[in-house]
């Protein structure tokens, strides 16, 4: 059962249109079943019979020829039931989602060490591993690129560099009255999902396979687990139900151990889970990817942009994977809330030998929000101004300065007005005073204040992703099952879309069920990601809703004598006039009349369109906007700092449901805040990442978290744009909240002496000890 | 010696035989008992996905403890009662009042933590009530969420163990303290397997003679750190003798001049007095792990282990403790500072144990700190730790002692540092040269959690950060406020 919180005033304001059920705080639908560990996990479910466990042999080397692999001992090994490697994929060894280049197992070259090599089913996890240790594993090691440095100097792409320009950026930068260059280092990030990659597949009755996959996109690792086996896409089902998180490492990066697992299920005949251990999955998964970003502005006197140039390099990894679209997504957030009057972006997408990075929650656009934030604090501390005064000097007009670098007018700008109630309600400028006080009379301790904008594109660039499906039958004891294409990985997609079905029915949320996610009932559906799921989804359901109400009230109708439109579906009940009817009822009625209670609801986003070679058009729907101010105190003799205190306004449209909304925004702005402070991924001059488990990688503990956190939704936000109710999604742009944490550490580095700071992220105490003491000259 | 493990899960009478001794506890669950509401997020004890809670009967009372059961053995589970996350619903089905404030908070997203986080707030429930926000924040610090940014956690556990427990578990529990004291009569554990042998001895008697027939032995205090030679390395541990049971040996005690930390005494044990004569050890061991860690870990085992970044070998070595090392019942006494030859290397004999750590108690006017810096406050591993040991006389260095951690292949004194500073005034001068001594003296390494350049620019301003809080010259902060609450 779910819980609805009681309607409070701010859902009414949220709501003027007084939606029932959607727009109120419902509890996630597994809350109850998740505090009495009572949720089922794939590794949760019950093991079928002769179940075999697999491991997967990882790479030692970064790069290098494999030039011996002999298996013999494995397979002879006690408790194994097979060994496969390269040569024993019947169908394609490869699970690049886009572009090839994701072998399953690495045929004769390694290209990051902690590749999958071959892997083991065996009686026992235990069993598996120690057999496949038996393997004779010989390599002849190949020099390796590590670095984005190596891979410019050497012209290392996994795809073709991109450029993205409006105006002529170069004639405004050599005209230009001021002009800086600079530089920043943004580190990668671990997904740090909690439950690790797994799958197990079960064979069945003519070569079919079904997958349960911790996915973000079941749809793709049916086709990949399809086309690695050589059966046709009918043949595997992919089944999907909650995913221990996520955040964009299960979007495409699934499908290897989906496909491994429903190899070794094929050859064996037997059921086989994989699930991989937290070291593995940290070598074996991509990140997040770390990028360097040049940039060369040139500006007036009040701090406002004539011109800009951009170099965004991003480490892709060994393979393309997601990297094309993921640095597109830089490029368009490069720009994050600022008009650029004449600019120029450049793009490449480096090729290391090193895992191949892929989606995380932001997808490229927080890098390149970073690189545009550091541009603005550098013309501030420049211009001896507040970087908040030098933002709002470039922040996008309503009627003229609002064309972005890809020529999309900006048609939804709400971000001054957002900014300037922030700046109120977090007395900026007063702390700001209060901040210098306290610096000039602190030598040892010195604290930070930032404002920081978010302005976020939202729908998948690449076009044709833009689509959904639902499935929904209406049983005649009135309540109701519901499915879509999207996935649960905790954000509570799966109760906005029900809420919406309530909503559309006027029946009670828990009168709703969402069942799992599977590839059989809704097919060829685009992965959970790019922030779309409800505003996809929701629609998706809402239309196949309407389809069955329609139905319901044409029969009703007749029966009353009145017209169909008039009747209204409400607290459960069909209402006109002096009829009513409990709306089981009139599922029964529905029924006996011979009219199906069954549907597919379709729904796909309206007006977008790219060109991927001009780098013009409208990729995004509409944009979701908020500001975070972050204030922070640094101990200038190690390094360490604490946030003091957080302020975040976000735009979540008219709200689909006000807490869990809430819970996408705290928790975007500290995994954001991670990601630029403590979250260091680490690897040795050999290309091995040594920072593979919590002990030494650090995400955000409890105590990272300031005790004042000031976290709201804007009040006035309503989507210009006709999606779900008139949200906004919210899955993504809040983690650039974290920004603002960032920043305000650039701030108190920049108290401690003069000019323009140099502070790579994540901004570690060491990274902010050296800063501060390359500023003091020490 | 008894073959069986007998312990209580819930409230039923469990007990394992024929199982290796060295599965762990969130094996057994997930794969014997078939309870997988206990989840594993790393199986190293840093991420409290596998929180579950031990009951024990200490000082004739039933206390719960959070562990981690990724890294706890089954054979700890002897004589003890075993809570879980599937245990806390009533009889009819309510939610636990913890369980019921996180739903109400909505306190979960994915969920996969939540089962820790549960235990770990039921075991702050059963902690005797008013839980204000810093005891939240240390009860839950080694549980790790990824997706809710921790404050509706939080709010949760101010609400829900705001009072005193008033659960079922709280008005059975002297019936549970009865059943757990029945099961801890009769012959001592020791289990033999063929992945090897587990030896749980009783008294300092019974441990002499072990270690004697035994020398090669595994010694488990806590488990904190050998359970990952096991769960991270695959290694069987051939034999295995368990320190968790002596009587006598976890005491903390004191006379006159030392305080006196029995080796099996866990970090929350030795809590209190440590607290009392030195609240600088004392904020730096609530930093050490996490609540689910110290419960189980030992300053023991820290010293035992001789890992170059144990937090508190530096603060012993600077506050001159003395460790008491016993085979057969024969006692020696070493320095503290002589008992690490070198990697992991330390100066106990075959068949020899750690028994005790002797502090001597502070001399009047004795200045002390320590200091851990680390990427993550919480639950992370120092990159460097810096131990100092002073006192005055007439404004100048009459005694000092400075050890780090971090900065060499083993805990390490700075002599050179010291010699530089004795006799001279308490001064940023002095400091100042005794920063270049210590420059010269160490010669850390560079890793994943620091490089060597920040290692030694760190140790220096560790030293300054010393003198300026022990002679400050003005009320300027030396530390973060939050830090120093």
């Amino acid at each position: 059962m779910n819980v609805i919180a009681p309607i409070t005033p701010d859902s009414e304001i949220l709501h003027p249109r007084g939606l029932r059920v959607a727009g109120h705080s419902a509890a996630q639908d597994s809350a109850r079943k998740q505090v009495a560990g009572e949720a089922l996990y794939i590794d949760d479910m019950p093991e079928p019979r002769d179940l075999l466990h697999a491991y997967i042999r990882l790479s030692d080397h970064a790069h290098a020829r494999i030039v011996k692999l002999d298996v013999s001992a494995a397979a002879a090994s006690l408790g194994v039931a097979a060994v496969l490697t390269a040569r024993d994929v019947p169908g394609v060894n490869d699970v690049g989602p886009a572009f090839p280049g994701d072998p399953i197992f690495a045929d004769g070259l390694v290209e990051y060490a902690g590749q999958s090599v071959f892997a083991v089913a065996a009686d026992s996890i235990a069993l598996a591993r120690q057999a496949a240790m038996r393997a004779v594993l010989e390599y002849e090691p190949l020099p390796p690129v590590l670095t984005i440095r190596e891979a410019l100097a050497q012209q290392f792409f996994v795809l073709p560099s991109q450029k993205m320009q409006r105006g002529d950026a170069a004639a405004a930068l050599a005209a230009a009255p001021q002009r800086l260059q600079g530089r920043i280092v943004v580190g990668g990030q671990e997904h740090f999902y909690l439950e690790g990659q797994i799958a197990m597949a079960v064979p069945g009755e003519d070569h079919d396979i079904k997958v349960y996959s911790s996915t973000q996109h079941p749809t793709e690792v049916q086709h990949l687990v399809a086309r690695a086996l050589a059966v046709p896409d009918h043949a595997v089902i992919c089944e999907t139900r909650r995913m221990g998180g996520a955040f964009g490492g299960k979007e495409s990066q699934a499908s290897l151990y989906a496909a491994i697992a429903a190899l070794l299920a094929a050859k064996t005949g037997r059921p086989v889970k994989l699930r991989l251990d937290r070291d593995d999955d940290m070598k074996l998964t991509g990140k997040r990817h770390d990028f360097e970003i040049e940039w060369d502005v040139g500006f007036d006197a009040t701090g406002r942009i004539t011109g800009i140039a951009f170099m965004l390099a991003g480490n892709c990894g060994m393979s393309p994977d997601l990297s094309g679209a993921i640095n597109d997504r830089a490029m368009f957030h490069s720009d994050n809330a600022y008009y650029l009057d004449a600019v120029s972006i450049v793009s490449h997408r480096c090729k290391t030998h090193t895992v191949s990075n892929t989606a995380f929650r932001g997808f490229g656009g927080p890098q390149g929000m970073v690189g545009i934030e550091a541009v603005m604090d550098a013309i501030a501390r420049h211009l001896k101004r507040d970087p908040l005064q030098v933002r709002r000097r470039n922040f996008y007009g309503k009627r003229d300065r609002n064309i972005t670098p890809y020529h999309m007018t900006v048609e939804d700008n709400v971000i001054p007005e957002i900014v300037a109630e922030l700046a109120r309600t977090s007395e900026y400028a007063k702390r700001r005073q209060e901040i210098a006080a306290f610096n000039a009379g602190s030598p040892w301790v010195k604290r930070g204040l930032a404002l920081t904008p978010v302005k976020f594109g939202i729908s998948f660039t690449l076009t044709r992703m833009n689509q959904a499906g639902a499935l929904l039958h209406v049983y005649t004891d009135g309540s109701v099952m519901l499915n879509h294409g999207g996935t649960e990985m905790g954000q509570g997609l799966f109760t906005k879309v029900a809420q919406v079905a309530a909503e559309e029915f006027g029946i009670d949320l828990d009168r709703v069920k969402i069942t799992a996610t599977t590839t059989e009932k809704v097919p060829n559906t685009s992965p959970t990601a790019a922030s779309s799921g409800s505003d996809l989804n929701g629609k998706a359901a809402q239309a196949a809703a309407r389809i069955i109400r329609e139905r319901i009230a044409k029969v009703i109708a007749k029966q009353w004598g009145v017209a169909a439109g008039d009747i209204v579906f409400r607290d459960g009940e069909l209402r006109c006039g002096p009829h009513a009817m409990r709306f089981s009822e009139a599922a029964k009625h529905t029924h006996a009349a011979r009219v199906s209670l069954s549907s597919t609801g379709y729904y796909a986003t309206p007006k977008i369109h790219y060109d991927t070679k001009l780098h013009q058009g409208r990729p995004f729907y509409y944009f979701a906007y908020g500001a975070s101010v972050s204030e922070v105190e640094v101990d200038t003799l190690t390094g360490e700092y604490r946030l003091r205190r957080v302020d975040i306004l976000h735009d979540a449209g008219a709200s689909l449901n006000p807490a869990l909304d809430l819970g996408q925004i705290e928790g975007g702005y500290v995994q954001g805040m991670g990601w630029l402070t403590t979250e260091e991924l680490w690897w040795d001059a050999q290309g091995r990442l040594r920072t593979h488990a919590p002990s030494t990688y650090k995400i955000p503990a409890v105590g990272d978290v300031p005790q004042d956190f000031r976290v709201a939704l804007w009040k006035r936000g309503r989507n210009r744009e006709n999606a779900i109710y008139r949200s906004k999604a919210v899955g993504e742009p809040p983690l650039m909240h974290g920004i603002s944490a960032f920043q305000a550490l650039v701030d108190a580095v920049a108290s401690c002496g003069e000019g323009v700071v140099q502070l790579d992220a994540p901004a570690t105490p060491e990274r902010v000890l050296m800063a501060i003491a390359a500023r003091r000259g020490g | 010696m008894r073959e069986t493990i007998r312990f209580l899960l819930s409230e039923t009478d469990c007990s394992i035989a024929g199982l290796p001794p060295t599965m762990t506890v969130l094996e057994w669950l997930r794969t014997e008992a078939r309870a997988c509401g206990t989840k594993e997020g790393c199986a190293e004890g840093d991420c409290g996905a596998c929180t579950v809670v031990l009951g024990e009967v200490i000082d004739g009372r039933l206390r719960y403890r959070a562990v981690n059961a990724c890294i706890l053995f089954i054979a700890s589970l002897d004589g003890r009662q075993l809570l879980t996350v599937e245990h806390l619903r009533g009889p009819d089905g309510t939610l636990h009042p913890v369980q019921q404030a996180l739903v109400e908070q909505h306190g979960s997203q994915c969920g996969f933590c939540t089962p820790g986080f549960v235990m770990s707030l039921f075991a702050l429930y059963h902690a005797g009530g008013g839980a204000d926000r810093q005891a939240v924040q240390e009860a839950l610090a080694g549980n790790l969420c990824r997706c809710t940014g921790y404050r509706p956690i939080v709010d949760a556990a101010l609400a829900a163990c705001a009072g005193p427990p008033a659960d079922r578990f709280a008005a059975n529990a002297a019936a549970i303290a009865a059943r757990l004291q029945a099961l801890a009569t009769g012959e001592p554990l020791g289990l033999t397997h063929a992945s090897g042998k587990f030896l749980v001895p009783r008294s300092l008697e019974q441990l002499d003679g072990l270690t004697q027939t035994w020398p090669d032995a595994v010694l488990l205090a806590g488990g904190t750190d050998a359970a990952l030679w096991v769960t991270k390395q695959y290694r069987a541990l051939p034999e295995v003798i368990a320190l968790d049971r002596v009587e006598g040996l976890d005491t903390v005690t004191e006379d006159d001049s030392l305080l006196r930390v029995g080796a099996s005494a866990t970090y929350e044990d030795a809590l209190a007095a440590l607290a009392w004569h030195w609240p600088e050890f004392a904020r730096m061991v609530r930093r050490v792990g996490s609540r689910q860690i110290r419960n189980r870990g030992t300053i023991g085992g820290n010293v035992a282990n001789a890992s170059p970044i144990g937090d508190t070998p530096p603060a012993l070595i600077a506050l001159g403790a003395t460790l008491v090392l016993r085979a057969a019942g024969e006692r020696r006494r070493i320095a503290a500072e002589d008992f690490f030859l070198g990697y992991r290397k330390t100066a106990l004999a075959r068949g020899e144990y750690l028994e005790a750590i002797e502090v001597p108690l502070p001399a009047p006017g004795q200045l002390f700190a320590v200091y851990k810096v680390s990427k993550r406050l919480e639950q992370d591993i120092s990159a460097v730790c810096g131990a100092f040991a002073l006192t005055l006389d007439g404004g100048k260095v009459a005694s000092v002692r400075i050890a780090f951690g971090g900065m060499a292949a083993v805990p390490k004194r700075a002599v050179q540092t010291e010699l530089s500073l004795l006799g001279q005034l308490w001064t940023q001068d002095s400091v100042a040269l005794a920063m270049e001594a210590l420059d010269a003296e160490l010669a850390p390494i560079s890793d994943m959690r620091a490089s060597a350049a920040y290692r030694k620019l760190v140790a220096r301003n560790l030293l300054l950060r010393f003198q300026l809080e022990t002679a400050p010259l003005s009320d300027a902060a030396v530390r973060l406020s939050e830090v120093a609450a």
